[in-house]
């Protein structure tokens, strides 16, 4: 570890329930905190748009997904079928669409759901091998079980670590510890 | 369960009867199911039992290079009945996975909050079925090697797949489906790799798990997409498990052989789906919470609810008996009263007799609440289900292909030994295998999930 070249994250303040975090987030919002991030252990209602979320764009990202996936998927039908490869059958229609329902649902269903995963896991900048809220002992140890933090990260514009540290003191955190960023 | 417990508990049970045992706080569910996977040394039972289903999955690789070697002759199918335990297989696999989907997606959609605990076994169990199921449609075109004939991709010989045919419907269906249920399966297990991740004491593990849960850290954006995924994915997979099963028995009703061609096929196959499924996850629950130590999590609640659903969806399928026989006799189609008098009467009455006795007749025990509360006679009855709903599939194909229009085209079937050996091999062998590698693998309940129970105050309710 090279002390010197260590860069600071942020502030965390750690909470022994989800009520006193969300409330705690609910402040530091007010307060004007706009880099914020919560970290709890299974999802709490109402935190990420307590801290400044704003509305998710996998809805609409598996909406193209899904979309994509049916019309493409009648697209190959049509054209396999009435175009580069027609089986006349008895005279019948080549474009004989009910039967090209089938592939056409579940290739909208596979569009959409793989557009969701891909796109969540996108969204949340996932996989990231590294993050600097892991160099907080306690959080590697306890936020995945039973412990709620807050971290106020230092490029907020009104960052100043001794006030910022101050005030999350103030919310009643149990802890409050700088988050060191190494690189 | 607990001695402590009013003797009115043992054959009632109350709505509010608590999710997960009194007591519980967000550590202790973690560590309990935590520690399944990380700490607990290898026990003499799962050594035995992963020794066996590791022989027969052994088992299943010499019936199936056998098969590669000298061809489908080794089968007992023959002209006319080309579709024998190879398909009927494949229809009672796919089948059982159906549960898990119901389980996480649909249980999820309507809010049902006795799911948790067993959601993500269940969607293993569906995965590792609908892997089984997979193998069988493969292995019985004969060329297997050229199976990817079937998937449309610009070939040197200019063809293209038939899109109007139900076979190709199905190899959409099931792949999608498969890929669905691993999707959801892998975004329900992202929090608790990290959880494991974050518990791991030693490096291998915590390598492992840090890859797979691919840096998760629990923050509450990454909860607000994840969350957004989840409900879209559950409402994606309700439909598809409803089309899955739907595509499996246009399979057979497209078709005009007698006892096929009706249109009942596609409720009554998702329905016998469900049930199937609901057994097979009775089946493997019950010896999971008990080896474990899991009967806080698992509860009686859950035992009940799940044999309540056994019993509706039985009731389903029973309905769907009926109308075949009703449909044959109102209809005046010699072909189809032949059919259904062939099935009282015909050469495999036996199964007959026998499917209604294991599906429909020993299940009416699940109206007793004594008996839904009584786990080892719950464990056997979902395994006279299971049995009774690998009949039904017997019944359906190799009745109706050995008795079609012409008498000079009848035939007989029976299986041989290479047809066990493989059915064996994957029940014992590859499913039962994958089972015993995931429990002790991966975390066998939904640990995040149940951490929000504890917080919705499940578990500090006392049983009234």
């Amino acid at each position: 570890m090279t002390e010197h070249r260590a860069r600071l994250h942020g502030v965390m303040a750690e909470f022994e329930t989800p009520e006193q975090l969300l409330s705690a987030a609910r402040k530091t919002h007010e307060a004007g905190y706009k880099r914020v991030d919560a970290y709890t252990p299974f999802p709490v209602e109402g935190l990420a748009e307590a801290i400044g979320t704003r509305r998710s764009w996998v809805p609409l990202i598996t909406l193209v997904g899904g979309l994509g996936g049916g019309l493409s998927g009648f697209g190959l039908q049509y054209w396999v079928a009435a175009i580069t490869y027609p089986v006349n059958i008895g005279g019948r229609s080549l474009n004989s669409w009910p039967a090209f329902i089938p592939v056409t649902f579940e290739l909208t269903v596979l569009g959409a759901s793989l557009f969701a995963v891909v796109g969540m896991l996108a969204l949340n900048k996932l996989p990231q091998p590294y993050h600097p809220v892991f160099n907080v002992e306690r959080f590697a140890t306890t936020a995945s079980t039973d412990r709620f933090f807050l971290c106020i990260e230092a490029r907020d514009p009104k960052f100043n670590l001794a006030e910022t540290a101050r005030f999350l003191q103030g919310l009643n955190a149990q802890h409050v510890s700088e988050v060191k960023d190494e690189e | 369960m607990s001695t402590a417990e009013p003797p009115v508990n043992t054959t009632h049970i109350t709505p509010s009867e608590p999710l997960i045992g009194p007591g519980h706080t967000y550590a202790s569910v973690t560590d309990k199911i935590a520690a399944v996977v990380l700490t607990r040394p290898l026990g003499i039972g799962w050594l035995a039992g992963f020794t066996v289903t590791f022989t027969f999955t052994m088992v299943l690789l010499v019936a199936i290079t056998w098969l590669f070697t000298k061809g489908v002759g080794i089968w007992g199918i023959n002209i006319p009945i080309g579709w024998g335990f190879a398909i009927v297989n494949f229809v009672w696999w796919i089948g059982i996975g159906h549960a898990g989907t119901l389980i996480s997606a649909i249980l999820f959609l309507l809010n049902q909050k006795w799911r948790t605990s067993i959601n993500r076994f269940a969607e293993a169990m569906t995965l590792f079925a609908v892997a089984c199921a997979g193998i069988f449609p493969l292995i019985h075109t004969g060329r297997p090697w050229m199976a990817y004939y079937m998937f449309p991709y610009p070939s040197t010989m200019g063809i293209w797949p038939q899109f109007r045919s139900p076979l190709i419907w199905d190899v959409f269906a099931v792949s999608t489906y498969g890929t669905v249920s691993l999707l959801f399966w892998f975004i329900g297990l992202l929090p608790d790799l990290a959880t494991l991740r974050d518990r791991a004491k030693n490096r291998i593990q915590q390598v492992i798990y840090g890859i797979l849960s691919m840096g998760w850290r629990n923050s509450a954006r990454h909860w607000h997409n994840y969350q957004s995924a989840y409900l879209l994915l559950a409402g994606l997979a309700t439909p598809l498990v409803l089309s899955v099963h739907t595509v499996v028995s246009f399979d057979f009703s497209i078709a005009i052989v007698p006892g096929w061609h009706t249109t009942i096929f596609p409720p009554y196959f998702v329905a016998g789906a469900i049930y199937s499924g609901f057994a097979m996850v009775l089946t493997l629950t019950i010896p999971l919470r008990k080896a474990y130590g899991l009967e806080d999590f698992i509860t009686m609640r859950h035992l009940d609810t799940m044999a309540k659903v056994m019993l509706s969806t039985g009731l389903i399928v029973a309905y769907g008996y009926f109308i075949e026989f009703f449909m044959a006799y109102y209809s005046g189609n010699k072909f189809d009263v032949f059919l259904a008098e062939q099935r009282l009467h015909g050469p495999y009455r036996h199964f007959y007799y026998a499917l209604i006795l294991c599906n429909i007749l020993t299940p009416q025990l699940l109206w007793s609440s004594k008996v839904r509360r009584n786990v080892p006679l719950l464990f056997l009855l979902s395994l006279v289900i299971n049995t009774g709903m690998w009949l039904e599939r017997f019944v359906i194909i190799i009745i109706s292909l050995t008795r079609d229009f012409v008498p000079s085209a009848w035939g007989r079937y029976s299986a041989t030994f290479w047809d066990y050996a493989t059915l064996a091999g994957t029940i014992l062998g590859l499913f039962s295998m994958l089972v015993f590698l995931f429990v002790r693998g991966l975390p066998a309940i939904a640990i995040a999930e149940m951490r929000e129970l504890v917080h919705e105050g499940h578990a500090r309710r006392e049983p009234s």
